[in-house]
């Protein structure tokens, strides 16, 4: 991962708290003295739907806040992969939900990273927190996130009215370190024959 | 000094009016710009201000006429076809000359079109948009961080020349998420506008604020009135005495080919010129931060010494006309633009460069 620029594209289902993980991750760069910027997708969406935004963080002032090709793509459902898998850089990530995503033939060009991040958000009691396993997972892998300011911070960052998730969102990101920290995901690449749209 | 917040444009737009001494926000929902009614719907009544959401965006812009007739710092905000409606209200503030902000977050058009980001209101903004010899000074940022400051320069524009001052942002702003440093609160005081109908220590009888002048020498006159006004306009911006909300230029200095974009263009063409750059190719910026008065005279010096200008827009060619304008034939002005809501990538631009360059 590059020291002075992360492109992130961040994607899944409505309601699996997509744009508030990307937000989580752009805070967590402000927080650290680093240059940010977040794009909601906002296109005519019903309940239910894809949701994906973008987020970068850089050591210098952004240029452009939109991303063509990401350096990471982390998705939280199958549809998610499906569109934009093709686009990462070579040489870049694919973190996924390994909950909701079977393990299949990817691009040979990119580290994958496995995360079970919804069973690790079901062990904890709530489903819902499994963003903030990613975002835990993800601030691992950062190198312009500060992850001890980001415990700090993070029960700040929940909204006035979710106060008593406060704590289980805090667990989940510390899951989703220590799970990428003690090396329990999967990672590697897969030998790429077809890509397969899933 | 306050820390740096992580804040939606839109969101920015309502705080940054609240901090410039709006009390007063009239308006009416539309996708891609609801987050400014729903934050001033939360935040005006911390303030003891009035937050209304009328019947209708022609309502809305009326009400805004009655509350800057009483002197009030007013704002109104909407998306491309709700400020289609607004015009009617825009020609008689302007007609008044009554001082007010009016947002404008771009969508894709014409007619309801989409709610994607687009720039295809520039000749609206810019040229009036209502009936009648009238002017609006235009602002466009290209960060939420500007998008703060300019809100603020808004309103002190509005009263330094009793005119409508429009904010024209797009989609892509309106709903990113940037750090933000929030500026200290101006201060407002009603005294310093003796015309207003509201100033309770104003000379003499009432005051009258109207637009309409059945006697066609008295109407000629005042159209020359507002004339005149439009070019004091136009001239204080040209002695640079609003330098910081001008024009921006980047890497002009040997540039051979200039490119002009506004808005979240200009992120996207600063991209572009980096990457021209590293291959060989001497790209720069220039980057109009007012749309009207128009920085002509920055373009018109480029092009004594640069080869030639590429315009990019999200929108079929508008803002390229005043560039056409300002280069006034002395150097190629070309045009490379997206529409319909889709926003051009940075490598598309890049390809648009290369062939101009290097047209083998």
């Amino acid at each position: 991962m590059s020291a002075e620029v992360e492109r992130i594209i961040l994607a899944g289902f409505g309601g699996q708290g997509i744009l508030f993980l990307g937000k989580i991750l752009a805070e967590a760069g402000m927080r650290n003295g680093k240059h940010v910027s977040w794009i909601p997708s906002y296109g005519p969406e019903m309940r239910g739907g894809t949701a994906n935004c973008t987020v970068i963080i850089s050591e210098h002032p952004i240029a452009s806040p939109l991303v063509t090709v990401p350096d990471t793509v982390i998705a939280m459902n199958r549809p998610s992969v499906a569109k934009f898998n093709v686009r990462i850089k070579a040489g870049g990530m694919l973190m996924y939900n390994s909950s909701l995503i079977e393990r299949q033939e990817f691009r040979d060009d990119i580290r994958l990273v496995e995360i079970p991040a919804s069973e690790i958000a079901d062990e904890l009691g709530n489903a819902r927190v499994a963003n903030l396993v990613m975002a835990g997972a993800y601030a691992k892998f950062s190198k312009l996130i500060d992850y001890e300011g980001m415990v700090k911070a993070l029960p700040q960052l929940i909204p006035a009215s979710k106060k008593e998730l406060a704590e289980i969102n805090l667990a989940a990101f510390e899951r989703g370190y220590q799970y990428v920290k003690e090396k329990k995901y999967m990672f590697g690449r897969y030998v790429y024959s077809v890509f397969k749209g899933i | 000094m306050a820390d740096k917040v992580l804040m939606k444009g839109n969101e920015v737009i309502g705080e940054a009016a609240v901090l410039a001494g709006c009390r007063y926000y009239f308006g009416y929902p539309i996708t891609p710009q609801s987050e400014i009614p729903a934050y001033l719907s939360r935040r005006l009544p911390e303030v003891e201000g009035v937050f209304l959401q009328a019947e209708s965006e022609v309502a809305a812009i009326n009400m805004v006429y009655g509350a800057a007739s009483a002197g009030a710092r007013v704002m109104t905000s909407s998306s491309s076809p709700g400020v289609s409606l607004k015009q009617e209200g825009l020609s008689y503030i302007a007609g008044a000359e009554l001082p007010c902000v009016v947002v404008n977050v771009v969508r894709g058009g014409p007619g309801l079109g989409n709610i994607s980001p687009a720039q295809s209101d520039y000749w609206q903004a810019t040229r009036g948009g209502g009936h009648g010899d009238y002017r609006t000074l235009v602002l466009a940022p290209n960060s939420v961080q500007e998008i703060a400051d300019m809100t603020i320069a808004a309103f002190e524009l509005a009263d330094r020349f009793r005119n409508p001052v429009l904010l024209l942002v797009d989609g892509i702003l309106g709903q990113m998420m940037e750090p933000v440093q929030l500026p200290a609160p101006l201060s407002y005081d009603l005294n310093q506008k003796p015309w207003a109908l509201g100033n309770p220590n104003r000379k003499g009888g009432r005051n009258l604020c109207s637009t309409i002048f059945l006697d066609v020498e008295q109407l000629e006159e005042h159209n020359w009135h507002l004339y005149q006004k439009y070019q004091v306009v136009t001239d204080e911006f040209a002695k640079g005495a609003y330098q910081h909300l001008a024009v921006e230029t980047h890497a002009v200095d040997d540039a051979e080919i200039i490119l002009v974009g506004y808005g979240i263009i200009s992120r996207i063409l600063k991209t572009v010129v980096e990457k021209a750059r590293k291959r060989g190719i001497k790209a720069g910026l220039v980057r109009p931060k007012t749309l009207w008065p128009f920085p002509s005279q920055v373009l018109a010096d480029l092009a004594a010494r640069t080869k030639q200008f590429l315009v990019v827009e999200m929108s079929c060619g508008q803002m390229v006309e005043d560039v056409k304008l300002a280069v006034n034939g002395r150097k190629p002005v070309f045009f490379f633009g997206r529409t319909g809501g889709t926003v051009p990538s940075d490598f598309e631009i890049l390809n648009e460069v290369d062939k101009l360059v290097r047209p083998d």
